[in-house]
C-alpha cells in the first residue's frame, strides 16, 4: 500500500565515527590518494619527492593549473566546460609581454589590466552561452581557437621577455623574513613561515571547535569526540609538516600566499554564500533553479566571467615563471585543469563537486608528473599513464555511487 | 457467434503502491471501432500499454487473447510484429527527419543495412495517399503541422502492416477539421475491415464513430455498451460515478477580501507563436479561499499556471496580475515570488526538486535571502532549524534533513516541495496536481497542509485531474477547456456531472462555431 521507503525518524541518536567517516569517505579518500601517490614516489624517487626543494617546486609548477581549477570547479559544478582557459592564459601572458616590455607599464597595472581583459573574456563567452543559449562547450571550442591565434598574432612569432624583476617575483619570489632566521636543531629555518604555520594551525583548530560549540548550542549532533580530536590533529600535523618543510628552504613562495588566500575564498563562496549555492542548485537541476527564482542566466554569466579573470591570472603567473611570455603559453592547460576537477570528484552532468577536491586532484596531478619525471619516465608513458589515473579515478567514484 | 479479434482477461496491473488497474476485462470484435473513455488516471493508457508489450508479460496478471491465441508480449517489437500499432498521444515523431524516414524508422527498407531510398519513397508516397496526405516524403517532420504529424503516424502504422490499431486520444491537440479528417479515415480503415481502438475523451465524437463504448474508473472497466444504447448521459455517469469516501479533511472557510487577481491573460505557444494556449481568461483568488481549475488534460491549466508566473512558459503573453488590489510586476521569476506569488510545479522531478541534493538544500532554495546575511553569507544553524522546522510541519519522514531528495517517496518528495514554497512565504499558491502519483495517506497530509494555509489566510489556486479531489477542497471551481475559462462554480453547488457537462458543452459550442467560420 504505502509508497514510503524511508527509513522512519532516527533524529536523536548519536553520530558514531563511523558513520562521519562514511559522510566524508570521498574527501577523505581524495586526502588518503594523494598520501599514498606520495609515499610511494617518495620510495620510488629514493627520496628526493619530499625534499624541502622539491616540495617548493611543486607547489611552483603547480600554481597555474590550481588557480585555474578553481574556477573550472564553478564552471563544471553549474553543468558546463571551459576548453577556453589555455588559450586564454596564453593569450593574457602576451598581453602582460606587450604591456610591460614594449610598453613598460608597471607590473602591478599591468596585472590589473590583464585580469580585467580576462574577465571581460569569459564574460563575452558566458554571454553567448547564458543568453544565447550556445553549449559552452561550442562557445569556448571557439574561444580555444580565437585566443590562441591572437596570442601568437600580438606575440607575432617571437618570445616576449624578460620582464621587470617585480613581477617575476610572483612567481618566483619568497616572502620576506624580518624576524628570522632561527636554526633549530642544526636546520636554518625561515621564521616567518613558522610563525603563519603555527597562527593557520590555530586559526584551524579554534574555527573547528567554535562550529562545533556552536552545532551543540542549537541541540545538534557534532561528531564523536575522539573522531573529532583525531581528525584536526591529523590535519593540523600535515600542515606543519608541509610548512616547515617550506620553512627549511626559503619559505613561503609568494604564489603560494596567492593560491591560498583564493583557495579559502573559493571554499567559502561554494560553502558559505547563496552564490555558490545557487551555482549548485543550477548544476543540480536548472529547471527546478530556474523555477525557484533564481536568475539562471545572469548567474552563468557571472560564472564564465570568473573563470575568466582567474584564466588571467594563471597566464600571469605562468608567464612570470618563465619570465618570457612565449605563442606556445598555455597549449594543452585546459586538459590538466579539466582532469583535476573531475580527479577531484565533480560530476560531468553537473551539480557536484567541491573546491577542496579540485585541489586536490590538481595535486595529484602535479605529483604524478613531477614524481615520473624525477624517476625518468618518459613523457609518452606520463600520458599514458595519467590518462589511465584519469579514467580510473572516475570509474572508482561512479562504481562507489552505484554501492551506496 | 461473433469474430473477437482481442480478447484481455482480469487484467491487473500493479505499481508499487498503486493498483492501476484490476480485473480489467476487454472484448473487442474484428472490424469494430471501439472506444474506451475514463477519466485522467483511470487506467486506460496503462491498459493499453499492457497490451501492447510496454509492460511485459510476467509484470501484469490475466490473460490476453488475439486472434484466438494467448499471447505473452514482452516488449513493444513483439505485438507489432502480431499486428497491433498504437500511436501515443504525444507523437512518437523525429522533428528534424523526413516524413519517409520516420514512417520507416526501425522498419526501414534495407537489404544488409543498406537502405534502398527508392523503395523507401515509392512505399512512403504509397502509404500517404492511402491515409490522404498529399506531401513530399522528403518534407521535414517539423515543417508539418499537428494535424498532418498524426497521419504520417498513422501511415508509419500501416507500414507495419496493422490489424488492430490503438489511437491514445488522437483528436486532443488537433483543430475541428483535422480530427473530422482523421475521423472520416478510421471510417474508411474500418470498411477495409481493419480494427481500431480509439482512446477519447471527446464524448460527441465517440458516439458519431464507435460501435462499442467501454468505460474504465479507477483502473476498473465499468460496462461496455453497443453502439444503439450510448447516450453522452450515460457515459458520463458510468465515468463519475464512483463511491466518495471521506476522504478530505474537513474546514470551515473563512473567507475574505480578494487577494489575487488575473485579468484577460492571453499566452501564446512558444514553438508554435500562431497558437494561442490561453484565450482571455479571467479569475481571482480570496484570501483564505481554495480554488480549484478544473479542466481535461491539454486543457491549459499548467500552461496557464506556468505564464502568471514569472512568464515560465509561452509567449506574446499579455494579460494584467493583481496582488492585494495592486498590479503586481511578474514578468521573472524572480519578481513574481517577491510579489508573493509560489507556484508548486506538476512535475517536481522536472522542475521541482534538485534530486541529488538533500532535503535542507532544497527546502531554502527560493528563500537563500531568508538564512543568510545581507552580504550573502548563509547562516548554517539559521537553514538548519528552518529544514528541521518544516521537515516536523510538512511532516517529511527521511532519516534526517541531510537525506537526498531523489531517494524520497513521491509523496515525500511533494512535501519538501511545499516547505520549499512555505518558506518563501508568498500571499497566494498555486499548487499544480499537488497531489499526482502518491498514496491515499499522503495525499491527506497535503489536503491538510493546503486547509492550514487557507486558514492562515493565504489565497489557494489548485489545479487537479481528478475531479472528486477538487470537489473535496475546494471552496469555488473554475472549468478550463481549450485554454477558457467555460465555468465558474462555488463548490457546494458543483459535482462532477457539472464540470464534464461543462466541457462538453464548450466543445460542442466550439465546434459550431468553427463549422460556422469554414
Amino acid at each position: 500500500m504505502s509508497t514510503e521507503t524511508a527509513p522512519a525518524t532516527v533524529s536523536a541518536s548519536k553520530a558514531t565515527a563511523r558513520d562521519a567517516i562514511k559522510e566524508n569517505l570521498r574527501e577523505y579518500g581524495l586526502v588518503l590518494a594523494l598520501i599514498a601517490i606520495m609515499i610511494f614516489f617518495q620510495f620510488t624517487t629514493n627520496g628526493v619527492l619530499f625534499k624541502p626543494v622539491n616540495l617548493t617546486n611543486l607547489i611552483l609548477q603547480n600554481s597555474y593549473i590550481i588557480v585555474m581549477a578553481l574556477g573550472m570547479l564553478l564552471v563544471i559544478v553549474a553543468g558546463h566546460i571551459d576548453l577556453s582557459v589555455g588559450s586564454v592564459a596564453g593569450f593574457i601572458g602576451a598581453v602582460a609581454a606587450v604591456l610591460m616590455v614594449d610598453y613598460g607599464f608597471h607590473p602591478f597595472l599591468a596585472g590589473l589590466v590583464c585580469i580585467g581583459v580576462g574577465a571581460v573574456i569569459g564574460g563575452a563567452q558566458g554571454y553567448f552561452i547564458a543568453y544565447m543559449k550556445i553549449p559552452s562547450f561550442i562557445v569556448t571550442l571557439a574561444g580555444m581557437l580565437v585566443f590562441k591565434g591572437l596570442a601568437l598574432w600580438l606575440l607575432g612569432g617571437r618570445s616576449v621577455g624578460p620582464f621587470q624583476a617585480e613581477f617575476q617575483m610572483l612567481s618566483a619570489g619568497f616572502i620576506p623574513d624580518p624576524i628570522g632566521p632561527w636554526t633549530i636543531a642544526g636546520v636554518k629555518l625561515h621564521a616567518t613561515t613558522l610563525v603563519i604555520a603555527i597562527l593557520i594551525v590555530a586559526a584551524m583548530l579554534w574555527s573547528a571547535l567554535k562550529s562545533r560549540a556552536s552545532r551543540e548550542s542549537h541541540g545538534y549532533d557534532a561528531e564523536p569526540y575522539g573522531f573529532f580530536v583525531v581528525k584536526n590533529l591529523v590535519m593540523a600535523g600535515i600542515v606543519l609538516f608541509l610548512l616547515y618543510m617550506l620553512a627549511s628552504y626559503r619559505g613561503l613562495p609568494n604564489v603560494l600566499i596567492v593560491m591560498g588566500v583564493l583557495i579559502a575564498l573559493f571554499v567559502f563562496v561554494t560553502k558559505r554564500m547563496t552564490f555558490g549555492r545557487r551555482i549548485y542548485a543550477m548544476g543540480g537541476n536548472v529547471k527546478a533553479a530556474a523555477l525557484s527564482g533564481i536568475n539562471t542566466e545572469r548567474l552563468t554569466f557571472y560564472i564564465f566571467a570568473i573563470m575568466g579573470a582567474l584564466a588571467a591570472l594563471a597566464g600571469l603567473i605562468f608567464a612570470a615563471r618563465l619570465n618570457m611570455a612565449t605563442p606556445k603559453a598555455g597549449q594543452g592547460f585546459e586538459l590538466d585543469v579539466i582532469a583535476a576537477v573531475f580527479i577531484g570528484g565533480a560530476s560531468a552532468l553537473g551539480g557536484i563537486g567541491q573546491v577542496t577536491g579540485a585541489v586536490i586532484g590538481a595535486f595529484i596531478m602535479g605529483v604524478m608528473n613531477n614524481g615520473m619525471s624525477i624517476m625518468g619516465i618518459n613523457i609518452d608513458w606520463q600520458q599514458v599513464i595519467k590518462g589511465l589515473v584519469l579514467l580510473g579515478a572516475v570509474a572508482f567514484d561512479l562504481y562507489n555511487k552505484k554501492k551506496a | 457467434m461473433d469474430d473477437i479479434i482481442l480478447e484481455m482477461r482480469d487484467i491487473t496491473k500493479t505499481f508499487p503502491g498503486v493498483k492501476a488497474l484490476e480485473n480489467v476485462n476487454l472484448k473487442v470484435k474484428r472490424g469494430d471501432i471501439h472506444a474506451i473513455c475514463g477519466e485522467n488516471g483511470a487506467g486506460k493508457s496503462t491498459l493499453m500499454k499492457v497490451l501492447s508489450g510496454v509492460y511485459p508479460f510476467g509484470s501484469y496478471e490475466g490473460d490476453i487473447r488475439y486472434e484466438g491465441e494467448e499471447c505473452r508480449f514482452n516488449g513493444i517489437h513483439d505485438s507489432e510484429r502480431r499486428g497491433i500499432v498504437i500511436i501515443h498521444q504525444e507523437l512518437a515523431l523525429v522533428p528534424m527527419l523526413s516524413i519517409a524516414e520516420n514512417m520507416f524508422l526501425g522498419n526501414e527498407q534495407a537489404t544488409g543495412g543498406i537502405i534502398d531510398w527508392n523503395q523507401v519513397r515509392r512505399r512512403a508516397r504509397e502509404l500517404l495517399r492511402k491515409v490522404g496526405l498529399r506531401e513530399d516524403p522528403d518534407t521535414l517532420i517539423t515543417n508539418i503541422g499537428t494535424g498532418k504529424q498524426q497521419l504520417v503516424e498513422i501511415a508509419k502504422a500501416l507500414a507495419k502492416d496493422v490489424k488492430l490499431l490503438i489511437l491514445d486520444e488522437p483528436t486532443a491537440s488537433l483543430s475541428e477539421r483535422d480530427s473530422q479528417a482523421l475521423l472520416d479515415l478510421l471510417r474508411e480503415f474500418k470498411a477495409q475491415g481493419m480494427t481500431s481502438i480509439m482512446i477519447s475523451h471527446k464524448l460527441n465524437e465517440i458516439k458519431r464513430i464507435a460501435d462499442k463504448i467501454t468505460v474504465i474508473r479507477d483502473g476498473r472497466s465499468i460496462e461496455t455498451m453497443d453502439k444503439a444504447d450510448i447516450t453522452e448521459d450515460r457515459i458520463v455517469t458510468s465515468m463519475v460515478g464512483r463511491t466518495l469516501e471521506n476522504r478530505y479533511p474537513h474546514r470551515d472557510p473563512k473567507i475574505g477580501e480578494t487577494i489575487f487577481e488575473v485579468r484577460n491573460w492571453s499566452v501564446h505557444h512558444p514553438i508554435h507563436p500562431e497558437r494561442q494556449v490561453i484565450r482571455n481568461v479571467d479569475l481571482h483568488v480570496k484570501k483564505g479561499e481554495v480554488v480549484g481549475i478544473a479542466g481535461l488534460m491539454g486543457a491549459g491549466r499548467t500552461e496557464f499556471a506556468m505564464s502568471v508566473f514569472g512568464r515560465a512558459w509561452g509567449a506574446n503573453i499579455t494579460g494584467e496580475v493583481f496582488l492585494h488590489g495592486r498590479k503586481a510586476d511578474t514578468s521573472s521569476v524572480g519578481k513574481a515570488v517577491a510579489a508573493g506569488l509560489a507556484y508548486a510545479t506538476e512535475d517536481r522531478k522536472v522542475y521541482g526538486l534538485n534530486l541529488i541534493d538533500h532535503i535542507k538544500h532544497n527546502v531554502t532554495i527560493a528563500n537563500l535571502p531568508g538564512v543568510s546575511s545581507s552580504a550573502g553569507v548563509i547562516d548554517d544553524m539559521a537553514e538548519l532549524k528552518v529544514a528541521n522546522d518544516y521537515r516536523k510541519k510538512t511532516n517529511i519522514r527521511s532519516s534526517s534533513v541531510y537525506q537526498v531528495t531523489g531517494n524520497l517517496s513521491g509523496g515525500n518528495q511533494q512535501k519538501v516541495v511545499l516547505s520549499k514554497w512555505l518558506f518563501s512565504n508568498p500571499d497566494v499558491l498555486i499548487l499544480d496536481e499537488p497531489t499526482r502519483g502518491i498514496d491515499v495517506g499522503a495525499k491527506y497530509e497535503i489536503y491538510t497542509i493546503i486547509n492550514k494555509l487557507a486558514d492562515e489566510g493565504k489565497g489557494i489556486l489548485v489545479i487537479s485531474s481528478e475531479m472528486p479531489e477538487l470537489l473535496g477542497i475546494c471552496d469555488r471551481i473554475y472549468v478550463l477547456n481549450e485554454g477558457r475559462i467555460v465555468g465558474e462554480m462555488a463548490a457546494a453547488d458543483a459535482s462532477q456531472e457539472k464540470i464534464m457537462r461543462a466541457i462538453m458543452r464548450s466543445l460542442d459550442r466550439e465546434e459550431k462555431l468553427e463549422g460556422a467560420a469554414s
